[in-house]
């Protein structure tokens, strides 16, 4: 059994709140706008496996922003800083939604260190002709509609009764992906230029009902980045490690572990 | 106190049955609702109007700016005021207000506000608002630097109207090499600001500033929120920055409706004024407040309390109650205007006559009776409330 520590890992002029547990090589995951929660169906599991370290994001969760965070670049450079600062050397990068976002820009700045890329249902480019669903314009109920495919998942996320601190997280955590994701719209018009510089072996997973990032957005990513393989899971939203948890899983695990 | 004509300018040709399909007249309601036919019809009407008032002897005519919105078809203020200057003579031309962080350039705003200052003579009156939150999601701006790009936009405009250029001026958001406006303002310093807000904190302390002295000037909020904003006000000046607010730093933008008698003016004014408030104003809360807009804490409360800011389902009668509309014969009204200045030492009124599908003969009625019976009323009173305490 393995236990979660949380602890705070100070850089620059943050305090980073950060999950940590299990042993082996290191695996580093970063959240998307709606906070660390969507890879928590997974991390345990996870870290039976690996060193598993799940941070809250600046002016996510438990870690206050620092004034100056103004947009995913700063955000990507700050992770580089916190790699530094962790020592991490031939780790495992995989991100999801505006954390895969991250994890691609971190990749193209400086890809050395990245021993395998993950990411999942991922921000960062836009596909012409295809919007991206509108995140920011939902209301709770046509969110969850959005996000999840399967009625089961469905019933329970709208059954839900979040508590005042909950609702607080949601709406600090809502804040600050508008800070950084509003406009250009969850993307990055000039990272697809520099796509091709993901040298790391990568894989890409991705529902087939994802309101927010729809399928087409998976193939252009899987184009994008060389020697990339891509696996769609069907009646799967936004978020797979709770609707596709058991392939997520092993195919996570066994990619992470064939490239170690 | 004196007295503004506001004119929204809503598409009063909409049909009001939009919201079986459609959850707000705002952003989401398709452009096939606006038939340009009608629009062509409203704009000469409106433009009348606002004319009008100028006949009546308003002490000024007011527009302002919204964008993808049956609520006001107005995205360009400047078009409107800009034949007012013209087609004007006595009363101020105030445009109440533009968006500043809408925009990506703000000297387009300050050439703009200089213009028409140039060519009224100075009767302009120039508005700053940070524009509704559903107007981030139709103009793409991030609501989450609002503040910021608020605070600094209005910083280039002042020193654009003041400063001698060619200037650089060195903020995050706006970057500009040369500043150096043509034409200057008329006025000296500059054009009169006002700053229309829903009553925040942040938004009083600053206007209030003895730098600044703006005119806050509240809409749409009930009378006992809009007691405490302008208390608010006076509080500030006074305590925090050692002066005495005058009179002419407040105002309150209110509809109002005049009839013959109490019974003919609700009768009148009911489905249009309900219209307004039910279908005009109609905006979700995930529309009207985007994240960032407003802090957490207001967030938070309006989440907890699952409050519709600006839903349906308000009857004339309680609008009225609340001091958000105020409806009847002209004594009526004489005195509940009477009321609201005695208690907050209003200097602005700025009556909105024309509300929601109100036709053009019972604005025109509306305008008439308030100019004739109620203007005049007011000519040279002062706020009671010191006269009556020293009793």
């Amino acid at each position: 059994m393995t236990s979660i520590q949380t602890e705070t890992l100070k850089v620059n002029d943050v305090k980073l709140t950060l999950r940590r547990a299990g042993e082996g090589e290191t695996l580093l995951l970063l959240h998307g706008a709606n906070g660390s929660a969507s890879w928590l169906p997974v991390f345990e599991e996870l870290s039976k496996k690996f060193h598993v370290i799940l941070p809250d994001h600046p002016g996510f969760g438990d870690t206050a922003p620092p004034d100056w965070m103004d947009n995913i670049s700063d955000m990507a450079y700050f992770y580089l800083d916190v790699i530094d600062t962790l020592g991490l050397d031939n780790f495992h990068l995989a991100g999801h939604s505006m954390g895969g976002w991250m994890a691609a820009e971190i990749g193209v700045r400086n890809g050395h260190r990245i021993k395998s890329l993950t990411l999942v249902s991922a921000a960062g480019i836009w596909v012409k002709g295809t919007p991206m669903g509108d995140l920011f314009a939902w209301n709770p109920q046509e969110t969850t509609h959005q996000v999840f495919a399967q009625k089961s998942v469905i019933d329970q996320m709208l059954a839900l009764q979040p508590s005042d601190e909950e609702l607080e997280v949601t709406l600090k955590n809502r804040q600050m992906a508008a800070r950084l994701c509003w406009a250009p719209r969850l993307h990055n018009p000039d990272l697809r230029k520099w796509l091709h510089r993901l040298k790391m072996p990568t894989l890409i997973l991705w529902g087939d009902s994802d309101g927010i990032f729809p399928e087409p957005y998976a193939h252009a990513y899987r184009e994008l980045i060389p020697g990339s393989q891509l696996k769609v899971y069907k009646n799967c939203g936004h978020v797979p490690m709770l609707e596709a948890r058991d392939d997520f899983l092993d195919r996570l695990t066994a990619f992470t572990q064939g490239v170690s | 106190m004196d007295f503004f004509f506001f004119n929204l300018m809503p598409y009063g040709a909409l049909d009001l049955d939009y919201d079986k399909k459609f959850a707000s007249a705002n952003l989401l309601l398709p452009n096939s609702y606006y038939d340009p036919e009608e629009g062509h019809k409203l704009y000469t009407r409106y433009l009348d109007e606002l004319e009008y008032a100028d006949e009546l002897g308003f002490d000024g005519v007011c527009v302002n700016e919204h964008h993808q919105t049956a609520y006001g078809l107005m995205p360009t203020p400047g078009v409107i005021a800009g034949a007012l200057a013209r087609n004007t003579k006595n009363a101020k031309v105030c445009v109440l207000g533009r968006a500043l962080p809408l925009v990506n350039n703000p000297l387009m705003i300050a050439e703009e506000f200089a213009m028409i200052d140039n060519i009224t003579k100075g009767r302009f009156v120039a508005g700053f608002v940070r524009g509704l939150g559903v107007e981030y999601h139709a103009m793409g701006i991030n609501p989450a630097f609002s503040l910021e790009r608020f605070h600094e936009a209005h910083d280039l405009i002042i020193r654009a109207w003041t400063e001698t250029g060619p200037f650089a001026f060195e903020g995050k958001h706006y970057h500009l090499q040369y500043v150096n406006l043509w034409p200057r303002p008329f006025s000296k310093p500059h054009p009169e600001v006002w700053i229309p807000s829903q009553g925040s904190e942040e938004t009083i302390r600053w206007a209030a500033h003895p730098d600044r002295k703006y005119t806050y000037l509240n809409v749409y909020s009930p009378f006992s929120a809009v007691e405490t904003f302008m208390s608010m006000y006076r509080q500030i000046c006074e305590e925090e920055y050692g002066y005495k607010a005058e009179d002419r730093q407040l105002g309150l933008a209110v509809p109002i409706y005049v009839g013959e008698t109490d019974e003919i003016a609700a009768k009148e004014a009911r489905p249009h004024i309900e219209a307004f408030f039910n279908k005009f104003l109609r905006i979700p809360n995930e529309l009207l407040l985007p994240p960032g807009y407003a802090t957490i804490k207001s967030l938070k409360a309006i989440a907890l309390a699952k409050r519709e800011m600006l839903g349906g389902g308000k009857t004339m009668e309680r609008m009225n109650d609340l001091g958000m509309f105020i409806c009847g014969s002209a004594d009526t009204v004489r005195s509940r205007l009477e009321e609201f200045q005695d208690r907050v030492g209003l200097g602005h009124m700025c009556t909105i006559l024309q509300f929601g599908t109100l036709p053009h003969e019972l604005t025109k009625k509306n305008m008439e009776l308030f100019a004739s019976e109620v203007m005049p009323h007011f000519e040279g009173r002062l706020r009671q409330q010191q006269s009556q305490a020293a009793e």
